[in-house]
């Protein structure tokens, strides 16, 4: 590689990874309780207990949830029912002043699917691990605060393409994983950011690229609010609005006769954001380990109950949902969660020593960003 | 141009073979539980342990 080639790469890499350092250091400290968020409720003791009682204990149908949870919360309407494989006793209900009101403002709980009690989950609504996930999310800045965020992802990128190929003149004379301890807390912090940087490179591209992803979210879904879906209610355009919706009572069986191999993820009602005017969506995974993160929306006319469509899955939608576990780290049980906590402790030892770096490099009267030929 | 690719290989085959480990890792679990589970944690243990014992002061 010609020193003027080395110059290019090593400009690039300073300037994405001191632009987006900051950023990155926030996301990577904010996502560390994150990743244990489980355990973290149920030390907390927000994490609602369902009550222990026969397995052979009847449940209540959708209609008579729909009910009690209106009972819970006079006012309010059912914007989402969420089931859940490690608790089919429980169903997660969000409910808001109307359909349409945006997921921030809405109230989540827990229904008993036996008894049709509410279990407040208030780390759902508010508290410690809701505001660490607002920053790790958004800054609090809605929709702006994610695309940058998924701005200084991207650049995150570039850092680590950059740095990669730097890896190389860096690392000519030296052998895999050298760190030189002896010489200076330079060059002990150079051999470290390099072997570091190479080994965690994979994790650190794929929880990048899945992050910038999960950060378009928004734009995805209102793009899949625009075609599939648009598409899917066509004939409904001019239909007048609801004054009342059918009972949930049959959704789920309605949904299984369609789609066979699958089961339910969660229900959107209709007005919502996953769902339209005269629909309910039942969104439905796939039935083997891989296929669960993909979700197929079936959508059931409101009035009628009669099936208008089972949707096809968007590309986009299919790469939001790997995007998830790949990012939250929650698909390996608990070794994986402690290896992604290690993984993300060692992304900040990156980012900090490549700032020291940096610093110990504009202190040194020649900035020529030639280590390569030493 | 010869040497300058023994130079690659020389310093990118370790690497590559960590990135290929790490990869099946994050992939195998996403294919079922047990075995899978247990491949995605060496695959992840890998990276995470060479870059440990960097850190740790050698005697």
């Amino acid at each position: 590689m010609k020193s003027k080639t080395i110059r290019r790469w090593s400009f690039i890499h300073t300037w994405s990874s001191l632009i987006c350092t900051v950023f990155l250091l926030l996301l990577a400290l904010t996502g560390l309780p994150l990743i244990f968020h489980h355990e973290i409720e149920h030390l907390l003791g927000d994490a609602p207990q369902v009550r222990e009682m026969p397995a052979d204990t009847p449940r209540l149908n959708l209609a008579q949830l729909v009910e009690a949870a209106e009972k819970h919360r006079p006012g309010d309407v059912v914007q989402y029912f969420g089931f859940e494989d490690d608790e089919p006793n429980a169903v997660l209900t969000i409910m808001a002043k109307t359909a349409g009101t945006e997921p921030n403002s809405s109230h989540t709980f827990m229904l008993d699917a036996r008894t049709g009690e509410a279990l407040e989950t208030p780390s759902a609504n508010g508290g410690l691990m809701l505001f660490i996930l607002r920053l790790h999310v958004d800054m609090f800045a809605g929709l702006p605060g994610k695309l940058l965020l998924a701005f200084m992802g991207l650049l995150f990128v570039v850092a680590i393409i950059s740095g990669t190929v730097l890896y190389l003149p860096f690392m000519r004379r030296l052998q895999f994983g050298t760190v030189r301890q002896d010489k200076s807390s330079r060059l002990r912090w150079l051999d470290l950011h390099n072997l570091i940087g190479v080994v965690t490179l994979t994790w650190a591209l794929v929880v990048g690229v899945t992050g910038v992803i999960s950060a378009c979210a928004d734009l995805l879904i209102a793009a899949w609010r625009n075609d599939t879906l648009t598409a899917m209610v066509a004939p409904y355009r001019d239909a007048p609005p609801l004054t009342r919706l059918a009972p949930a009572t049959r959704l789920l069986d309605i949904a299984r006769d369609v789609a066979p191999e699958m089961n339910p993820d969660f229900i959107a009602f209709p007005g919502t954001r996953f769902s339209s005017e005269h629909h309910y969506a039942v969104f439905m995974k796939g039935g083997t380990h891989l296929t669960s993160h993909l979700l197929t929306p079936v959508l059931i006319d409101a009035s009628t109950l009669q099936v208008t469509a089972v949707g096809e899955r968007p590309w986009y939608m299919d790469a939001m949902g790997m995007s998830q576990p790949l990012h939250f780290g929650d698909y390996g049980g608990m070794p994986m969660k402690i290896l992604w906590a290690t993984l993300d402790v060692l992304t900040i030892i990156v980012l900090g020593s490549g700032v020291y770096l940096w610093v110990v490099r504009r202190r040194a009267a020649k900035p020529l960003p030639t280590e390569a030929a030493a | 141009m010869k040497p300058r690719q023994t130079n690659f290989w020389k310093v990118f085959s370790t690497p590559l073979v960590i990135a290929l480990l790490s990869a099946a890792g994050l992939f195998s679990a996403l294919l079922g539980d047990g075995i899978w589970d247990a491949l995605s944690w060496v695959g992840l243990g890998v990276p995470a342990y060479l870059a440990i014992r960097g850190l740790l002061p050698r005697n």
